[in-house]
């Protein structure tokens, strides 16, 4: 038998047929949906008079656009409510299960699909949201797509999807102390800039790879988009088996066993052959943060911003040009020390109960910096359960932070949750562009930690260098 | 969808790399539930101040500037999957985006909407900006058929790739839910085996 990579295997094992000179016809075994980016699928439907192909296969939820606070009370601003409500009677129309506001369920799409182990090695599965990229954690093949082939999928339960090139990235060694998976991942954009896995889907692989949690992991495929990825996907292991059992829609008793058997077989075989291979020594990884209004501007949190001579092509100048302007920064300049006005803890990229603990642990018994306005938003209602159930919203309190209920809030600045115009954020969020965190707010992505330890400073921190 | 034959125009340069579609359509213009009415937010941010005024200086803001071919730096569309981005910027009437490259999700959404990108190399594309700054008026055509894009004041024409079905596509008007629909005995034997 040839020999194959992960990707392939899923891949081809999906394609209901090839169209000639065209893209593949993709059969998609999971399809999650949102309140922002369903609606004129589901009129598209309604147009054409016809219903979910498969709902038992589609699952939705409300995310994008609640509020963080008084969920329980009717969503105050009428767009967003009419937005949500629309969602709400689209899934009863179509026998979609919705796992809306007030849902024990309900969360950012991204971290409810695997909490409940909806996700699963060996899947396709779809989102209209481009960090679906997420579940490929799982040694699934998962991406975003846009609303027309939301619609697609609704109808039919298959996309048309040309096959991506296929790149493997291999990060060999191990990660130094107090560096998280959120580093690993900004330091590989960093080198490839946001559009250098144009065209690819990735796989990650390595030893550095495989001693991440899935929460860990979770990070890093999440992040695949930000390079221009299609998506990015890990071979499951034991850390993945151990992460599935028991959740609620895993299989159960022998069926799991079974499952194990098959999932086992999900990996790259030895020889298959990759369009593109990158490698990087994990040694050379340290906190990262970046600078600029693209994720692919990052540095090591210690260096300074590069220097606006380093840039040789000119459109490449101007563009970094441009992105200093927005966010007030100067070329060569350090960012350690630099005074910070809000810390934003959440996102599909670091609101999973890892992440909240991670930055528990840095600040329990401590106060937040006079100066910092920070907030934790937790990536599903089981997060915020659990975090509450550990004490940590006790902790968070006495620091000075505030939790607020889940939801994607500042990640995009949909609701009310926005930073200021000129005000400057640590986020763990995923984006950086302007006004992504609301008009003329300014972002620096970085680890839960350090979001942590500039929390607790005032000023962007090294949290290795934090005692 | 709207037919896609040829385009004759002039052309509106935004010579910025990495375009997001955060920039195209902010995420507070993502409330509507209908496809409609976006081209108005198109680059809110560049477009309008706070108040709602015009920025001068922005390009869409010229009103000696007009033409269905938007021509960008390159990775135009990078960033978020909303298809916002693609009809905001149908919806305000280009037919047409020139770019060196693309990212993925953003083509798709362009094609599925009977906007056409269309990828040409850094020099061609620096070609469009250089003679944008000499003759505003200068037309660029752009045929699907012979996937040729000629820029008509210097006769320098460049051939673009598409594929061949998501060509047909576009040519008829046809889109892919009416191509998934008409297979739907065959995803049925697909989800027996
Ligand atoms: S948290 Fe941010 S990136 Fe993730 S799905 Fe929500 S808006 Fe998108």
């Amino acid at each position: 038998m040839a020999v194959k990579t992960l990707f392939d295997k899923i891949w081809d094992n999906h394609i209901v047929k090839t169209v000639n000179a065209g893209p593949d016809v993709l059969y998609i075994d999971k399809h999650f949906i949102h309140e922002v980016t369903s609606p004129q699928a589901f009129a598209g439907l309604e147009k054409r008079k016809i219903a979910v192909a498969r709902p038992d296969q589609t699952i939705a939820t409300a995310d994008h656009n609640v509020p963080t606070k008084d969920q329980h009370l009717p969503i105050k601003d009428a767009l967003s409510r009419k937005q949500v409500e629309t969602l709400t009677k689209n899934c009863e129309r179509h026998g979609v299960n919705l796992y809306g506001l007030n849902h024990p369920y309900q969360g950012i799409v991204h971290v409810i699909g695997p909490e409940l182990g909806i996700t699963q090695p060996g899947l396709t599965i779809v989102c209209g949201d481009s960090h679906t990229s997420t579940h490929g954690a799982f040694g699934a093949i998962a991406f975003g797509i846009g609303t027309s082939e939301v619609e697609q999928v609704l109808a039919t339960q298959c996309i048309l999807q040309p096959k991506p090139k296929k790149m493997r990235i291999t990060i060999k060694g191990d990660l130094v102390k107090g560096v998280e998976a959120k580093d690993l991942i900004l330091y590989i954009i960093s080198k490839l800039s946001t559009s250098g896995g144009n065209g690819y889907f990735v796989e990650y692989a390595g030893s550095a790879i495989e001693s991440l949690s899935m929460e860990g992991r979770m990070t890093v495929c999440n992040m695949s988009i930000e390079m221009g990825a299609r998506g990015g996907l890990i071979a499951p292991d034991q850390t993945t088996f151990d992460y599935l059992q028991g959740r609620e829609f895993a299989p159960k008793g022998k069926d799991f066993e079974k499952s194990k058997k098959e999932w086992l077989q999900l990996r790259t075989d030895e020889g298959a052959v990759f369009d593109k291979e990158i490698t990087f020594d994990a040694s050379d990884i340290t906190p990262m943060i970046t600078y600029g209004t693209n994720p692919g501007m990052g540095i090591k949190i210690a260096d300074a911003i590069p220097s606006e001579k380093s840039f040789e092509d000119d459109s490449e100048k101007s563009t970094f040009i441009k992105s200093l302007d927005y966010m007030g920064l100067q070329s060569s300049e350090k960012l350690l020390g630099k005074p910070v006005d809000y810390v934003f803890i959440g996102s599909c990229t670091n609101a999973r109960i890892e992440d909240l603990r991670t930055v528990a642990e840095i600040v329990a018994g401590k106060q937040k910096a006079t100066n910092i306005k920070a907030f934790i938003v937790p990536g599903s209602k089981q997060v915020e359960k659990q975090a509450i159930k550990e004490g940590l919203d006790k902790v968070f309190e006495a620091s000075g932070f505030e939790l607020r209920q889940p939801g994607c809030s500042a990640c995009l600045g949909m609701n009310e949750d926005k930073i200021p115009k000129g005000a400057y954020c640590v986020s763990t969020s995923n984006r950086n562009f302007e006004g992504r965190q609301g008009p003329g707010s300014r972002t620096f992505l970085a680890s839960p930690q350090t979001a942590a330890a500039t929390a607790l400073t005032g000023v962007i921190t090294d949290i290795s260098r934090l005692n | 969808m709207k037919k896609f034959n040829k385009i004759d125009s002039t052309i509106v340069p935004l010579p910025v790399e990495n375009v997001d579609t955060d920039q195209i359509i902010p995420a507070r213009f993502l409330k509507a539930t209908t496809r409609e009415g976006f081209g108005e937010n198109l680059f809110r941010d560049w477009r309008y101040l706070p108040d709602g005024s015009p920025k001068t200086g922005f390009i869409l803001n010229d009103p000696s500037v007009k033409g269905e071919i938007l021509v960008a730096g390159k990775n135009f569309g990078c960033g978020s999957s909303r298809e916002h981005a693609a009809w905001s910027i149908e919806d305000y009437g280009f037919r047409v985006v020139v770019s060196s490259f693309f990212a993925d999700i953003f083509k798709n959404n362009a094609l599925n909407n009977g906007v056409l990108p269309v990828q040409v190399s850094q020099v061609f594309l620096n070609g469009l900006f250089q003679i944008f700054e000499t003759n505003q008026t200068a037309k660029i055509s752009v045929d699907l058929e012979k996937q040729i894009i000629t820029n008509n004041d210097t006769g320098d024409s460049e051939h673009f790739e598409i594929n061949e079905y998501k060509k047909y596509c576009l040519t008829n008007g046809y889109d892919d839910i009416d191509y998934l629909l008409s297979i739907k005995e065959e995803i049925a034997t697909f989800e027996k085996n």
